[in-house]
């Protein structure tokens, strides 16, 4: 019970204070300087967001490769498409809630229908995108882009698994759409961390509720799984990949505390919690609690007043693990 | 597949393929009818004449692009690559039925020849675009042909590429547009009015040049002029008769989305096509 040793997270875990932090968005960045090295047809498409997007560091390393699109995320993805069907490989970014929030067809006709290889980034996902409003707060996105057939849907803790879920998508072989947040978040998992397209991890065992969580959620699961240690014994898996969604870990786990909590920062509604829920409601109905947007518009703020506001904290899983726990 | 360089020949091509446009139409029970048989003469002269293509090697990687936008005027691009050779003339009858690979709108994985999926209005240009900038980046001198609609023209997507493909002086890049001044509501200047489309184009820093989409000898010389521009992407402006060949259809919108229904409607249509044809060997067609 407890942390999952072979996991291989950071060991100052725990020490909220200390704990070095950093965007999921650099690890995209970072990932795509590799990811042009290792392959000469990766191309990265950028709707006027290159360093917001971390696609600059791309675009420094391999100018020639990289395409300026300009304020237009209809034609980032259907120009994409143009590069991919011609043997490129599109690394295509903007701010979630423009793209996929734009150009949600376009994505699902040009690459999901039309079975073309290419990466939707979607960054400054979710209400900790802060003062900018809910104009920019992309919280639908994950739901919208699990609706795609054939498409990977992806949202990573942290910048170290960023980076490994962003490598990973070169060896996707169709459309894979992942999100990042604007905020620095805590850099919790390391390189040693496994990290599969389609695996569930469980960081943290446990025996009396399974909290699955995605994106930045999984470290505030991790802090509620520690705080009530002794008390509530809770298993954490994070689940970056929201599709293929790893049933078989989830269920699992399941069948060992018979009760569930989501939480992932984004609507409660078809979402990662979505996912869960109907892959339990067909296999092993349990008891299960939503952290999430609960279908509501976000609002400007300071990022960690937005998450405390609409209830997406370690503190408000916690309230959730009670929850769910009573109604075993 | 044979270059047809007569232009009597190419004018009786299009009139084989006007009329599988009507038989697969009719076969189907829906579809759109307009579109197709007043671009016949355009595709004739792409596939026939002008375009780079082994219709026996769809995957020929030195192969020109021919995107369709507009997908649903599909029954005069399938028609197209059937009478060149990409598949038999009779899978034509097939056209929008169950497990058919000739999808009502053109689907890329399911036949093979086609460079894209399409049938969502305006993105054309863009997949088109994405190409010819894919073709630069590699080097290679392949030319990219997207067909595109006039109604399309009112998709914002559409403007995108088109503003792309300058910024990035595609000169590789050709877009015919299927000027026939109708959309499934009405007159495209009455739905929401277009013209002048010329003037949008240069102002966009496109070339531009304007043709009757019925004259062969035109159609073939703009497509060839295009080829050899440099800087700039070329629109060619097809002006032509929805319906074309068909009295009873030729410049009536309502045929913008409709089949030949009846067995008497099929009947005619193929009698005025039998005249047409008849002009044509007779040489009256311009």
């Amino acid at each position: 019970m407890g942390l999952v040793k072979s996991a291989n997270l950071v060991e100052n875990l725990f020490d909220t204070a200390n704990i070095d932090q950093a965007g999921t968005r650099d690890g995209y960045g970072e990932a795509l300087v590799e990811l042009g090295k290792v392959n000469e047809n990766v191309v990265v498409l950028c709707a006027d967001l290159t360093e917001s997007t971390r696609s600059n560091l791309f675009q420094e390393a391999y100018p020639d490769r990289y395409i300026q699109m300009g304020v237009a995320e209809q034609n980032l993805i259907t120009v994409g498409a143009g590069l991919a069907v011609t043997g490129k490989i599109p690394y295509m970014a903007s701010y979630a809630a423009f793209s996929p929030g734009r150009c949600w067809e376009q994505i699902r006709t040009n690459f999901g229908y039309n079975e073309l290889k290419g990466v939707v980034a979607g960054a400054h996902a979710g209400v900790s995108v802060g003062p900018d409003g809910p104009t920019h707060q992309a919280v639908e996105d994950l739901a919208t882009m699990r609706t795609i057939s054939g498409c990977t849907v992806l949202a990573p803790a942290d910048r170290e698994r960023a980076f490994q879920a962003t490598m990973a998508t070169l060896n996707v072989d169709h459309l894979s759409y992942i999100r990042f947040g604007r905020d620095k978040y805590p850099m919790f998992t390391t390189k040693e961390t496994p990290f599969e397209v389609g695996k569930a991890e469980v960081f943290y065992e446990g025996s009396d509720v399974t909290v699955v969580a995605c994106g930045p959620l999984v470290y505030e699961a991790l802090l509620a799984a520690n705080e009530l240690e002794g008390e509530i014994s809770v298993e954490v898996i994070d689940s970056t990949t929201i599709k293929p969604l790893d049933e078989e870990t989830i269920i699992n786990s399941v069948k060992k505390t018979g009760a569930v909590v989501s939480a992932e920062e984004a609507t409660v509604i078809g979402g990662l919690g979505g996912a869960v829920a109907e892959a339990l409601a067909r296999n092993y109905p349990v008891p299960m609690e939503f952290i999430g947007m609960q279908d509501i518009y976000g609002e400007s703020g300071k990022a960690e007043e937005l998450l405390e506001k609409f209830g997406m904290t370690s503190a408000h899983i916690i309230e959730a693990i009670r929850r769910v726990i009573k109604r075993k | 597949m044979k270059k047809l360089t007569d232009l009597k020949e190419l004018r009786l091509k299009a009139n084989d393929i006007r009329e599988d446009i009507i038989k697969s139409l009719y076969e189907a029970g829906s579809g759109h009818s307009a579109g197709p048989l007043g671009m016949a003469d355009v595709f004739t002269a792409l596939f026939f004449n002008v375009a780079k293509i082994k219709p026996d090697q769809p995957e020929w990687p030195e192969r020109d692009r021919i995107l369709l936008s507009n997908g649903h005027i599909c029954p005069v691009l399938y028609a197209s690559m059937a009478h060149a050779g990409y598949f038999p003339t009779e899978e034509l009858m097939t056209l929008r039925k169950l497990g058919s690979r000739l999808q009502g709108h053109p689907h890329r994985t399911s036949l093979p020849g086609l460079e894209t999926t399409s049938g969502p209005l305006g993105s054309g240009t863009s997949q088109a675009a994405g190409i010819a900038k894919a073709l630069k980046m590699n080097g290679t001198n392949e030319h990219v042909w997207c067909l595109t609609s006039d109604g399309e023209q009112q998709e914002g997507n559409t403007w995108e590429g088109a503003m792309f493909a300058a910024a990035y002086k595609l000169d590789n890049l050709t877009v015919i547009m299927d000027r026939n001044y109708i959309q499934i509501d009405g007159n495209t200047e009455d739905i929401m009015a277009l013209d002048p489309l010329d003037e949008k184009y240069r102002a966009f820093n496109w070339h531009v040049m304007e043709v009757d989409g019925h004259n062969m000898e035109a159609v073939i010389d703009a497509m060839e002029k295009s080829k050899n521009q440099r800087e700039k992407p070329t629109l060619i402006l097809a002006n032509v008769i929805p319906g074309k060949g068909v009295k009873y259809m030729e410049n009536d919108y309502t045929w913008h989305g409709n089949p030949p229904k009846t067995e008497e409607q099929l009947n005619d249509a193929l009698a005025d096509l039998a005249e047409l044809r008849k002009s044509i060997e007779e040489n009256k067609m311009s």
